[in-house]
């Protein structure tokens, strides 16, 4: 009898033991992945290969003062030629409330890998700029940009 | 809502293997799904989500836009200029909606 009862009790604290655990991992997974989703968005566009970050030509102000409407524009040096160019950029921010962008599509009647627009910014954060190039490999810059009055709506 | 007008600014002549840039602008409100109106109602998502060039049919570059590009969406981009011809620009929104635009290059 006093064999059973003890069962019964280590088997709840048991599962109060994994409850909180799974709960404290769920937490932890959400609060680490908050500041990262842009990261997150750049593995999965990768697929997990390798990403060089180089200094490519990422042009955002230090200071945005209006988060409306802040211009960004980019340059990457590329031949782009049939056997060498740039396939496709993406724009990310992993402040706002979705991390991407835009995603540019480039073809070799460009003669040059570089376009201009302009996006919010929720808040003061990191912009990255991804490039793909015709062989699969990635490459990858980000800069940090300070919003005084953020621009998303709200 | 004011009207979606698309405009743009393709250089009228070029010489060869110019690289030239060209300019647009889309007068769109670009709801990004999380603004309010007036009287506190969510406004639906609106955007332009799409933005494609063809020079004489044959597509040079596309865009996809989120919401997290702003109003009046403006894109500027290079081409190199090779031959004569038209550049055939096309927005498509939410929506479904199309507003399209064509410009002509000479080149000399």
């Amino acid at each position: 009898m006093k064999q059973i009862k003890m069962q019964i009790i280590s088997r709840r604290n048991i599962l109060l033991l994994l409850g909180g655990a799974t709960g404290s991992l769920l937490f932890s997974n959400y609060a680490l992945a908050k500041p990262n989703l842009a990261l997150n968005k750049i593995k999965e566009i990768s697929k997990n290969t390798k990403v060089e970050e180089t200094d490519l030509f990422l042009d955002v102000p230090e200071i945005a003062e209006n988060g409306n409407q802040v211009k960004v524009s980019f340059d990457i040096d590329s031949p782009m030629t049939q056997d060498d160019y740039v396939k496709t950029v993406y724009i990310l921010a992993d402040g706002n409330p979705a991390p991407n962008v835009a995603k540019f599509s480039f073809s070799t009647d460009m003669g040059a890998c570089s376009a201009t627009t302009r996006m919010r910014l929720s808040k003061t954060q990191n912009v990255y700029l991804l490039a793909e190039y015709n062989n699969g490999n990635f490459a990858m810059t980000k800069s940090k940009v300070k919003v005084t009055i953020g621009g998303c709506g709200g | 809502m004011s009207k979606i007008k698309p405009r743009g600014k393709v250089p009228k002549k070029a010489s060869v293997d110019e690289i030239i840039e060209i300019k647009t602008l889309i007068r769109h409100p670009m709801h990004s799904g999380r603004m309010k109106d007036k009287d506190g109602k969510k406004i639906p998502k609106r955007i332009i989500n799409k933005f494609l060039v063809k020079f004489n049919d044959k597509q040079v570059f596309g865009m996809d836009l989120e919401p997290s590009i702003s109003t009046n969406p403006y894109i500027a981009f290079p081409f190199k200029a090779k031959e004569s011809g038209t550049f055939n620009f096309e927005w498509i929104d939410d929506n479904g909606e199309k507003y399209t635009m064509s410009r002509k290059m000479t080149v000399s």
